[in-house]
């Protein structure tokens, strides 16, 4: 099977993200970047699939000339092979998705993965945007696959249940957590990892369809506050509704 | 909360993509696979070997060894770094690997035949096959050179006599690396499991490193095959493999001290004393920088030390500090931990005390303290002060 995972190089889930000078992007003095968590899955799906019908893995990304690092760990899971699609600066989801599909049209893989989303813009628009550029299915917050007869059986999850759905080949399946569980980079293949090649491409520009305006961190909430059951419980209640929340 | 492993200088932006990937994939392994199973382990005393084909799937045994005896063919640094972070598990688990690929890989690869290499290597690397390494003697310690144990030449081979104690992995040990004098001269031995007159009983009742298997080396006339010579003459053989181990700790020490900082400033930031995060006390602030400022350091000595040894520059005096240092202030680190945490400090859900008195162990093996101070004393003045 020719197997292709899109990944988003995303700021460590950890890093306290901070506003840049100009207002509308990120201050990334400092910050680690990872595989966005979503995408592991994709990745993880994919090598299992490959492993168990052959094949290749292709790991895609649109991203900086820094973001040879998450394909350096996609090559140490065990991809087959890299490519960097090479935008200087950040685009809008539409470019991302415009550059992946076009990328998919020569490649033309039998199934795609991504995350479900990135955990970075969380713009949740790339696995349809793909989609319909390909004219391909797009089963979304899958966390179950199974591959059979050309045909992909998905368990996705829906609000209270789950839902299980059939599409043709080639489709994009997004992944869930619980679709399996990442395998962790071997000390081995990490240093193999580092003599495989990463093939770079000059991304497609096309039209700026979302633009940001600006950017802000949320204010910091104030603590709740709990108070007793007897009777001054009340009263305090109401005097607080009254005269600090002043909705009654 | 998600462990926040310091790099206060930004040691991180010095590595390479590689290491950088080692280190991560070795923390996601330490934080899912060791710190859930660690503390009932070392209550009940036992080794967790279900980790043995974890460590060895992820490539943990035989990290500097080159790919075609089966290793992962890393830099030291890259090797340092695995070791910190097995370490911010527990020492038993750093101690485990830093035997495999200290003790036993390293002189089989740097001494070995090519016979012994083909036959142990892949095997010591894949996890099939555990290792131990037999120097201390019940009356021989910091001064190994008076070893007891020794070998006589018999048709065919050696006839092996004598007693180890204080052998990491001994009980569960495929083949032993056992050093024995040999026409007065210290000579390597490969020890195979289940040679005649060769017992390993496990040593009981400690107090700390419960979650590794220490064990008495009993030889009684014990044949040894000549292919299983090892191939290099006096003290310099397993001085040698010793000045590996103790690198690695080095940096392991340095995990320890990580984790318990690190579980440190959770705590005094959401622990409510007098109505405030005792994190806002100077007292605790002031311990809080102490770590801080160790660690630092220690990071920085053990990363130097890890570039000289890739360089192939360092000197055995260096890791001789870096070992007495790091160890020592991780140590003091657990100390100042216990008391930031306040009782919580003495359970085994924080880690402290598992960490302290582990670190008691690290503190005194692989040369003490104090040899490590009169190796660093004799290099200074050029007088030894121990002969």
């Amino acid at each position: 099977m020719n197997i292709l995972v899109c990944i988003s190089r995303v700021p460590d889930t950890a890093t306290r993200i901070l506003v840049g000078p100009d207002g509308k992007t990120i201050d990334t003095q400092g910050i680690k970047y990872v595989i966005s968590p979503y995408d592991e899955y994709g990745i993880e799906e994919g090598l299992r699939l490959k492993e168990k019908n052959g094949g290749t893995v292709t790991a895609v990304t649109v991203g900086s000339e820094g973001s040879t690092d998450i394909l350096r760990t996609a090559l140490a899971m065990c991809v087959d092979k890299a490519v960097l699609i090479k935008a200087d600066t950040h685009k809008d989801s539409y470019f991302v998705a415009k550059n992946l599909a076009e990328y998919a049209k020569e490649i033309n893989p039998d199934i795609i993965f991504m995350g479900r989303q990135s955990v970075d813009y969380d713009s949740l628009q790339m696995p349809s945007m793909v989609s319909e550029f390909l004219g391909i299915p797009s089963v979304s917050v899958v966390s179950k696959l199974t591959i059979a007869d050309g045909k992909a059986t998905a368990e996705r999850d829906v609000e209270g249940g789950k839902e299980i759905v059939e599409a043709s080949l080639p489709c994009i399946i997004s992944c869930q957590k619980g679709l399996n569980e990442p395998r962790y980079p071997k000390l081995p293949d990490i240093m193999k990892a580092k003599s495989k090649p990463i093939e770079t491409r000059e991304a497609i520009q096309t039209d700026e369809k979302v633009t940001v305006l600006g950017m802000s961190i949320p204010l910091k909430q104030r603590a709740g506050r709990i108070l007793g059951d007897g009777d001054g419980d009340i009263d305090e209640l109401v005097r607080l509704l009254h005269e600090e929340a002043k909705i009654i | 909360m998600a462990y926040n492993a310091i790099d206060y200088y930004n040691i991180e932006e010095l590595l390479s993509d590689e290491e950088k990937l080692i280190m991560y994939s070795v923390r996601e392994f330490v934080e899912n696979e060791v710190l859930p199973i660690i503390g009932e382990h070392y209550l009940k005393g036992t080794f967790p070997s279900e980790l043995i084909p974890k460590m060895s799937g992820l490539g943990l045994l035989g990290i500097t060894i080159p790919p075609e005896y089966g290793g992962a063919g890393a830099s030291y640094t890259g090797y340092g770094l695995a070791m910190m972070e097995l370490e911010r598990g527990d020492s038993a688990i750093r101690s485990f690997a830093s035997v495999q690929n200290s003790l036993v890989m390293y002189p089989i690869y740097t001494y070995g035949t090519e016979g012994q290499k083909n036959k142990w290597l892949p095997k010591l690397a894949s996890g099939e096959a555990i290792g131990c390494f037999g120097l201390t003697e019940p009356d021989y310690g910091s001064n190994p050179s008076g070893m007891l144990t020794n070998a006589k030449k018999i048709d065919g081979g050696y006839l092996l006599n004598g007693a180890k104690m204080w052998i990491t992995n001994g009980t569960i040990a495929d083949i032993a690396v056992v050093w024995a004098k040999f026409d007065g001269v210290i000579t390597g031995f490969l020890v195979e499991k289940g040679t005649k007159g060769f017992t390993a009983p496990e040593m009981k009742g400690k107090l700390s490193l419960r979650a590794s298997v220490t064990s008495e080396l009993i030889f009684q006339d014990c044949e040894i095959p000549e292919e299983n010579l090892i191939d290099i003459k006096g003290l310099k053989g397993p001085l040698s493999c010793l000045t590996q181990a103790r690198y690695g700790i080095s940096w392991g020490a340095v995990g320890a001290a990580m984790a318990v900082y690190d579980s440190s400033v959770q705590y005094a930031k959401s622990r409510i004393q007098f109505n405030k995060p005792i994190a806002s006390f100077q007292l605790i602030q002031e311990k809080l920088v102490w770590m801080l400022n160790e660690i630092t350091k220690a990071q920085l000595v053990a990363y130097r030390l890890g570039r000289l040894k890739d360089e192939g520059k360092d000197r055995f005096q260096q890791t001789s500090l870096a070992k007495r240092n790091n160890v020592d202030i991780a140590l003091t680190a657990c100390r100042i931990a216990r008391e930031i945490h306040g009782a919580n400090g003495i359970l085994y859900e924080y880690h402290i005390m598992r960490h302290a008195a582990n670190l008691e162990s690290v503190k005194t093996y692989e040369g003490t303290d104090d040899i490590h101070t009169l190796i660093l004393g004799e290099d200074i003045t050029g007088i030894p002060a121990f002969e």
